[in-house]
């Protein structure tokens, strides 16, 4: 894959009257891997959201996906100019399968080759082959869902992937899977955000830069340390 | 008005082609071919025209009398107060009877060449070849064309129009026709009684399966004119067949009215599956009465999609009438702009240990409705009977709308009942997450129907399955944004 940037300029978004991010700049590099943290509030799941199109938000600033601008996009361009959202609360979508709607997505694929992929990937996640018949997002446990949505990720092998609290709610077994996935993805290429609330996943992910967002604004950048600093002391610092 | 369209030979472009000048709104359906009328009745509603339906159909005296009985009904009652508004009939200015120039062939290759046309344009023959155990397809207001498969022949099934069975088995019609829907039952009822022309008959003997579904197609071909088919089934004590109807219609700028009965009889450990999509064009008025007697540890499903005409008023209904029979409805509902679809399902528990299923699913958008109505009756005695009704409404934008009409009288106590009803609005959020994914809004309307409509869908047979996918897609190419 080339190398590319994403690259997020001064990003403001609001819901109504009510500012939620309020200039967030961010630069992420193809196979790094960026976590971003921050107290419960502070417009993570936003900035996740906004930065695939959701409908409900009034966004300005800039978001560019190498030379392509994102914000002007529709959230299904944005997803074809290679970026893709693991969702924190993936909705359910009554009497479509998890097959029928990765064959959908891929659409030039034969769908034996996507089959055959399939195939190979569901181990990989823990996921037998029946769950390609299952429901999207319906009737699926907290931690399947968060597996169906890595699967996913890497079935569509994206420029840049935002997973946003993938590690919440799963056991230590699960979340080493997840991570090791993940890493995988950032392995082949793809520049990965992971907004959590937790150094655990981190720990596996072992990222490259580690943001805390406060009240709608990046308010520190580190490295590693900066996960376990905030782990031990809080973000009062950052109030 | 006449339209013509150019016809090719490869059946596959054909049909994609069909279904792109219907996207255009171009056609919908309405290609039609010249009209070659060797009898064309009068515009309206006389006792000298139904003298004249059943003197050229040659039929027996009895016929005559309950058709002549019927009119008299259908004279005194009223025009229902209830469900759709149906006001815009004018019977007044309709043909009640008509009859083709062409015989009745059993061999496709005879059929002329006129019609063989528009079967291929709705794409009749090839689905023969694949899947048909026999095809009845009705042009107008008669039964021109039939065929029978040998094997079922040979094992005693009658499967062929209702005229020809009236004069082939005039004793097995006589003990049958008119018993589960009598011409009293409601106003529409009576004037099919009284003009009713064409629909199929179908009998299977003791214990002989049919494995293979049979079909009748047919379709509105004449200005201004009413189809009246009457459709009579009987399966005999642990018989099964799966009767397959459905109907495509062209589009005229007046009026149209479909009045059809369908009388279904399941006898002891008997089961019929009765199939319909129905897609008449957005000017017809399609109110039908379908009714089934099942007997003793029988089973009657009855699968009805109503996709098209302006205005439906169905309620396919089961009256369990043995011990241990089950009644089952899928009932599907599509409804667009200028559309009212009143659709549901009446189940009658008169036995103990019998059970019903009631699952409806209706679909609205661009203004179009929806209703939901439907009749559950548990009588005394009836113990240990159950019965579940579920009904999903799925509302595309603001301006559709979708009511849900239940009555429920149980008069036994010792029976289960269960009724779930939801209206959703297509969510926001699904399609979020579906656009997230790449597909276009319109794309993800499409997927959220589609699987919405799944349960249905899954039961019909495969080519049904297809062709419905597709019409509904094709609906909503257009609808978002």
């Amino acid at each position: 894959m080339k190398r590319q940037k994403l690259e997020v300029r001064n990003l403001r978004v609001s819901v109504g009257d009510k500012e939620i991010l309020r200039g967030v700049d961010l630069a992420i590099q193809s196979r790094e891997i960026h976590a971003l943290m921050g107290p419960n509030g502070s417009g993570k799941s936003t900035l996740a959201l906004a930065l695939a199109g959701h409908p409900s938000y009034t966004t300005q600033g800039k978001v560019y996906l190498g030379r392509r601008e994102l914000i002007s996009l529709s959230p299904e361009e944005r997803f074809r100019a290679g970026l893709f959202l693991a969702f924190q609360h993936p909705i359910g979508i009554e009497g479509v399968s998890l097959f029928s709607l990765i064959k959908t997505v891929k659409r030039e694929a034969a769908a034996g080759d996507v089959l055959a992929m399939l195939k190979d990937s569901l181990p990989k996640v823990g996921l037998g082959e029946d769950f390609l018949r299952r429901t999207v997002n319906l009737d699926l446990s907290g931690g399947e869902k968060k597996r169906s949505e890595v699967l996913q990720a890497l079935a569509f092998n994206p420029r840049f992937a935002v997973f946003d609290e993938i590690d919440s709610g799963l056991d230590v077994d699960a979340l080493k899977t997840i991570a090791e996935n993940i890493r995988v993805l950032s392995d082949k290429g793809t520049g990965v955000l992971i907004i959590t609330h937790y150094q655990r996943i981190l720990k596996h992910l072992n990222p490259d830069f580690v943001h805390v967002l406060v009240r709608g604004r990046i308010a520190a950048t580190g490295g590693r340390e900066l996960a376990e600093k905030l782990e031990k002391e809080g973000y009062r610092a950052f109030q | 008005m006449i339209k013509r369209v150019s016809s090719r030979s490869d059946p596959a472009q054909a049909h994609h082609r069909r279904f792109a000048q219907w996207r255009r709104g171009q056609y919908r359906f309405g290609f039609s071919d010249p009209e070659r009328y060797v009898f064309k009745s009068s515009r309206g509603l006389t006792r000298s025209v139904v003298e004249q339906i059943s003197h050229i159909k040659g039929e027996p005296e009895w016929m005559r009398d309950f058709r002549l009985s019927s009119l008299a009904i259908f004279e005194s009652k009223k025009m229902p107060d209830w469900g759709a508004d149906i006001s815009g009939i004018d019977f007044g200015r309709i043909y009640y009877y008509l009859r083709p120039a062409e015989k009745q062939e059993k061999s496709w290759d005879r059929v002329p060449a006129e019609i063989r046309r528009t079967y291929d344009r709705l794409g009749v023959p090839q689905a023969e070849r694949k899947f048909l155990a026999g095809v009845k397809a009705q042009y107008d207001s008669e039964v021109i064309y039939g065929s029978l498969h040998q094997d079922l022949a040979r094992r005693g099934v009658l499967f062929m129009g209702m005229d020809e069975a009236l004069a082939k088995h005039p004793d097995l019609v006589k003990e049958y026709f008119g018993t589960l829907v009598p011409p009293r039952d409601n106003k529409f009822a009576a004037l099919n009684s009284s003009v009713w022309s064409g629909g199929s008959f179908v009998y299977v003997p003791q214990g002989v399966q049919v494995e293979m579904p049979l079909q009748a197609y047919f379709r509105i071909n004449a200005k201004n004119m009413g189809q009246f088919e009457r459709t009579l089934i009987i399966a005999e004590e642990g018989s099964f067949v799966h009767y397959v109807e459905g109907c495509t219609a062209p589009v005229y700028t007046t009026d149209s009215l479909h009045s059809a009965v369908v009388e279904i009889i399941v006898k002891r450990g008997a089961r019929v599956r009765y199939t319909t999509i129905q897609n008449w064009s957005r000017n017809v008025y399609n109110l039908v009465t379908k009714r089934a007697w099942v007997g003793e540890e029988g089973i009657m499903e009855w699968i009805d999609g109503n996709l098209g005409s302006k205005v439906t008023m169905k309620y396919p209904s089961v009256y369990l009438m043995g011990k241990g029979a089950r009644g089952e409805v899928l009932s599907l509902a599509y409804a667009d702009s200028g559309q009212h679809q009143d659709a549901g399902a009446k189940a009658v528990h008169a036995a103990p240990y019998t059970s019903s299923v009631i699952t409806s699913k209706s679909i609205c958008r661009g203004g179009g409705r929806t209703s939901y109505r439907g009749l559950l009756e548990i009588n005394p005695g009836a113990v240990g009977s159950r019965a579940n009704v579920r009904c999903d409404a799925l509302i595309l934008d603001p301006q559709s709308r979708s009511d849900t009409y239940p009555t429920m009288k149980i008069n036994e106590k010792q029976s289960s009942v269960a009724h779930e009803a939801t209206v959703t609005k297509v969510g926001e959020e699904q399609l979020f997450y579906l656009q997230s994914r790449g597909l276009s809004a319109e794309e993800a309307v499409g997927m959220v129907v589609n699987g919405f409509i799944e349960p249905i869908v899954k039961v019909l047979p495969l080519e049904y399955a297809v062709e419905l996918n597709r019409l509904i897609e094709l609906e909503m190419e257009g609808s978002v944004g």
